[in-house]
């Protein structure tokens, strides 16, 4: 950004509001028994008449979808109203097969809740105006075939559980927006009630942009940002169109109610669609499904059920394994990874726990973090098993190995999957620790060194570190630091 | 209360239809006198009566998450017009949405 688009930005505020679609980790769609996932299997093979909107058919709500919802809407500090129901959202569109799409329109499942994004330091409430239950469409596929242009429709993903959670216009930076959806994921990971892999479309998000005059209360012409594959895709999307329509505004254009499309490749938005007049769905209520009463005693028994979620989960790493706020973060915006680092904790043998976790922290985030992102590896299927994380640990501990070989052992354990332990004994990998032995490494390096002797006789600490570095160059690095200091600090006080 | 043209032809635009002069004007009449009953029917005094959204005497109605083997897709796609490869064919809707 020049310094005069960044002063031309600051006169305008970004007001954001996030639609997310997630799907549910359900065996079986929403309204029929087929199975949820359609993963790899051939087209139209999980259908049947209802997914299919064949005349005649009677869906039944998925019972488990239900509750995913409503545990989700209870992570989000959500209202849970007593009285709910489905209605039919109609419209003409070949992945619809049944011309309608069954959503819920004026009673949804949940309204008015919020969720915390932590940003520089400082918490914030983004609202949510509510989660609802509706049904994903089926996939289409555009060819052209010599001039023929047709599509192919797939109804294997018609009728899957989906849930849709709206946020207020409450984020002020695509920054915050990113927060928002990483916070989102992180809490239906830990759920268990999505996979939030936003890379297979299992979780999507679209954007509603505006902005206005720094001041001005009321808000400005929005867009609809669509096609935003991935968090750095949001980002990027809505740093690119916020420009874009304060650009507008000071040509003195307007900004068109519009839908417009992310190219990623491309780095831009692009118009698809401009709203007219506001969609006429012609909701009504759906005929077929009788409505929901939510007991009280329904929301109580989910709201037992709720695991640890991330906020917690952060808090409690802070407070029992003395990491600091930013490492629990980290730890905890994995299911997984929260997971993995409190079994590791917990396999080793060390006594100060409080050491051990920082220690397991710099490793699982630094090094082990950077081998599986190479692989691309979930660390739920870490060839290092937390147990084999633990192990290595105890190994430097016991000084049997030094930190930098501890990295090489990783590497090598990591590679081939086999337990370090056993990398250390397969390598002859060893710390060089016998006092007699490194004692005749120490008086040979000084008597090589006299400059060095003398720089430190003449005050310079520098001097040690020279000389520790020789004693490593004489080893390869097997000479234990804490055995070859305090010999080189007497021999040089005596020499 | 009448309908006037331009909420015909909406509605027509909505539903797909491709409708004649006569078929506009003919059903401009017709869903005129539907909802003339209908205001008829608001007269009824239902101030006593709670408002409902569906007519059945039941709630939550449920099935069990367990999924079932699906349909023989030979048999749900016999009737499609046009078929690929097990895909439904039809024609191209890029420019729609």
């Amino acid at each position: 950004m020049t310094t005069a688009e960044a002063t031309a930005a600051t006169d305008y505020e970004l007001v954001i509001g996030l639609e997310v679609h997630s799907q549910l980790l359900t065996a079986s769609k929403m309204f029929c028994r087929c199975p949820a996932d359609y993963a790899n299997a051939a087209p139209n093979t999980h259908c049947c008449p209802i997914c299919m909107g064949f005349p005649g058919v009677l869906p039944v709500i998925n019972e488990q979808a239900v509750d995913f919802m409503i545990m989700t809407a209870l992570a989000l500090h959500c209202e849970i109203p007593d009285f709910s129901k489905f209605d039919r959202k109609n419209y003409f569109y070949p992945d619809l097969p049944k011309g309608y799409q069954i959503s819920q329109y004026d009673r949804p499942l949940s309204h008015d809740g919020y969720l915390t994004i932590h940003l520089n330091g400082a918490e914030k409430r983004i609202g949510i105006t509510r989660v609802h239950l509706e049904e994903d469409t089926g996939r289409l596929a555009h060819l052209d075939g010599g001039g023929d242009r047709y599509s192919l429709v797939d109804l294997n993903r018609a009728g899957t559980p989906l849930m849709e959670i709206v946020s207020e216009p409450d984020m002020r930076s695509p920054e915050e927006a990113r927060l928002y959806m990483e916070k989102l994921r992180s809490i239906l990971v830990y759920l268990g009630v999505s996979s939030g892999k936003m890379e297979e479309a299992a979780l999507r998000c679209d954007a509603n942009v505006s902005v206005r005059p720094r001041g001005q209360a009321e808000f400005g012409v929005k867009t609809e940002i669509k096609n935003m594959n991935s968090f750095r895709a949001v980002e990027r999307a809505l740093t690119y169109e916020a420009q874009r329509q304060i650009e507008e505004l000071k040509a003195g254009r307007r900004i068109v109610q519009s839908t417009r499309g992310w190219i990623e490749d491309r780095g831009i938005t692009v118009l698809q669609r401009v709203k007219e007049n506001s969609d006429d769905y012609r909701y009504f209520p759906e005929p077929d499904l009788p409505p929901l009463v939510v007991s009280r005693e329904w929301v109580a028994r989910l709201q037992a059920q709720l695991p640890e979620l991330p906020d917690a989960a952060r808090e409690r790493f802070e407070r029992d394994y003395g990491l600091s706020t930013y490492d629990a973060e980290q730890l905890t915006a994995e299911r997984a990874m929260a997971d993995y680092f409190e079994a590791a904790v917990k396999a080793g043998k060390a006594s100060d726990t409080h050491a051990r976790a920082k220690a397991v922290a710099n490793w699982t985030l630094g090094d082990l973090r950077r081998l599986l992102n190479t692989a691309s590896l979930d660390i739920s299927v870490s060839t290092i098993t937390p147990a084999g994380l633990a192990e290595l640990l105890d190994l430097m501990d016991a000084g049997t190995i030094s930190g930098k070989q501890a990295k090489d052992v990783l590497e090598k354990a990591f590679a081939s999957g086999a337990a370090p332990s056993a990398v250390v004994a397969a390598e002859g990998i060893s710390q060089l620790s016998d006092t007699g032995e490194l004692e005749s490494i120490v008086d040979a390096v000084i008597a090589e060194n006299p400059k060095a002797v003398d720089d430190f006789r003449a005050g310079k600490s520098s001097a040690v570190q020279f000389l520790m570095g020789q004693v490593m160059k004489r080893t390869k690095g097997r000479a234990r630091p804490d055995v070859v200091t305090p010999l080189l600090q007497s021999k040089l006080s005596q020499a | 209360m009448s309908i006037d043209r331009e909420t015909v032809e909406h509605v027509a635009r909505l539903a797909r239809l491709a409708l004649s002069e006569d078929e506009r004007e003919h059903l401009r009449e017709q869903l005129s006198a539907i909802l003339e009953h209908i205001n008829v029917i608001s007269e009824a005094d239902t101030s006593q009566v709670a408002a409902s959204a569906n007519i059945l005497p039941m709630t939550n109605v449920m099935a069990v998450d367990t999924s079932r083997p699906s349909c023989a897709p030979d048999t749900l796609l016999a009737n499609a017009p046009a078929r690929e490869d097990g895909y439904f064919r039809v024609r191209a809707v890029m420019d729609e949405e």
